[in-house]
């Protein structure tokens, strides 16, 4: 039944007789460069069909690479982004400790060329209320700290100490209102006191009106009131008005930018209070 | 029953072949007697059958020869299908068609044989029409009689038998 089956595809088995005929002669017959035929197609057949299968593998690595692999491109992108992140992160930390650091240095220089006792301390906080200009530091009296010690920076005075707590403190800003401090100009040595305002500048009263004074004369502590060391800076004068009357209105620039404190010292021996 | 009667005559006109071949003059093969077969075959029973014929008989004839074994049964071959196929689309059956055909499968085996031994380079055939064409009425000349024989065979034997029985 199979045999008949085969009868009738005729062509089928006529094509399979050629072929069979064909690979046995050129099993027999070299080619010109001696290989045997048989050998010769069969290799070139097959090398198509490797170059076939190695494009088809090829394109399909490229596909899969290009295309498909690209949802684990996505895992590793989120990953890296997150990487980035950290390290963005880590980074920035890096940074700030590298800043504070500065800042710490130049508070131990400080703190090296006052001739009293002092206590560095971080700022760990801002004022609660905005009429109030205060900030927390990270001492109290566990270390040390008394009220009324004064707070100061490389740059000039901060304030004093006005709430000490065992491991904090609540120190008052020389710019609050409620602050103030014995003053004296530098050059002239005028003296004068020097208060907050609650903004960003002070205010020095109580300076004769016919005290040598100019704009951009740098204003110290004169210790006066007991609290800072005499000859610490408190700023420059921006402004000076001089009216009808025995003082005049001397306006401030502090030389701290009590918005990036980041580290003060306090004293901790109290000023001799100048006779 | 038929394939063993195919394979039968296949034997005997190989050893036919290689019996008569050195009593050839000039010692040329005039004749192909596995060829007067193949397309006895073909004709009679049809392409598949007129195929395998030639390619059995053609691979023995290359076999039992020096040459390239495949070549002559591939030409054997393509020679015994085409004479099935026009032997099942034309009427056959009278003498000048038998001859033509006999006469167009040596001329086409002859053409294929010495064609593909040339293609590959492995025999050159100078002038061969002469060679081509009185072995192909030769050919046609035995297939005739082949035929003839067989075909008028049972007749000679029936009409013995009844002079016998007179």
């Amino acid at each position: 039944m199979a045999l008949l089956d085969i009868r009738q595809r005729t062509g089928y088995l006529f094509l399979a007789v050629i072929v069979g005929h064909l690979i046995l002669i050129s099993a027999q017959v070299n080619t010109r460069r001696g290989v045997p035929m048989l050998e010769a197609v069969t290799f070139g057949v097959f090398a198509e069909v490797q170059r076939g299968s190695s494009s088809l593998i090829d394109k399909t690595q490229d596909s899969w690479q290009n295309y498909l692999a690209l949802q684990q491109v996505r895992v590793e992108n989120e990953r890296l982004k997150l990487e980035v992140a950290r390290l963005q992160v880590g980074l920035q930390r890096e940074r700030a400790v590298a800043e504070q650091s500065r800042t710490l240095q130049q508070l131990l220089d400080f703190r090296s060329s006052v001739a009293f006792a002092t206590t560095g301390a971080t700022v760990i906080a801002g004022g609660a209320s905005p009429d109030f200009r205060t900030m927390t530091i990270d001492k109290g009296t566990g270390e040390g700290l008394r009220p009324d010690m004064a707070v100061i920076a490389p740059a000039g005075v901060v304030g004093r100490v006005i709430m000490p707590a065992t491991r904090a403190s609540k120190v008052q800003l020389l710019i609050d209102r409620n602050a103030a401090a014995g003053a004296l100009v530098e050059r002239s040595r005028a003296q004068g006191v020097v208060e907050g305002t609650g903004a960003e500048v002070l205010r020095m009263n109580y300076v004769s009106g016919v005290a040598d004074v100019k704009v951009g004369d740098q204003v110290v502590t004169s210790g006066i009131e007991g609290i800072y060391p005499k000859g610490f800076v408190i700023g420059q004068i921006e402004s000076i008005e001089r009216g009808a009357g025995e003082f005049s209105a001397i306006v401030i620039r502090p030389s701290v930018d009590f918005a990036s404190l980041e580290a003060v010292l306090i004293v901790l021996t109290p000023p001799v209070a100048p006779e | 029953m038929k394939a063993a009667g195919v394979f039968l005559a296949i034997a005997l006109a190989l050893a036919l072949q290689t019996t008569l071949a050195r009593f050839v003059v000039g010692g040329t093969a005039a004749l192909d007697l596995v060829l007067v077969v193949v397309v006895y075959v073909a004709l009679t029973t049809g392409p598949v059958s007129g195929m395998l014929a030639g390619s059995v008989a053609g691979i023995i004839q290359d076999a039992l020869s020096s040459g390239v074994i495949g070549i002559g049964g591939l030409a054997k071959s393509i020679v015994g299908f085409a004479a099935g196929v026009i032997g099942q689309q034309f009427i056959v059956t009278a003498a000048l068609p038998r001859f033509v055909m006999f006469l167009a499968a040596s001329v086409a085996h002859a053409a294929v044989f010495m064609g593909l031994y040339v293609l590959l380079g492995l025999r050159t055939f100078p002038s061969p029409w002469a060679a081509i064409l009185s072995q192909a009425a030769g050919n046609a000349v035995v297939g005739m009689i082949a035929f003839t024989i067989i075909e008028g065979l049972p007749g000679i034997v029936e009409r013995r038998r009844m002079r016998r029985r007179l």
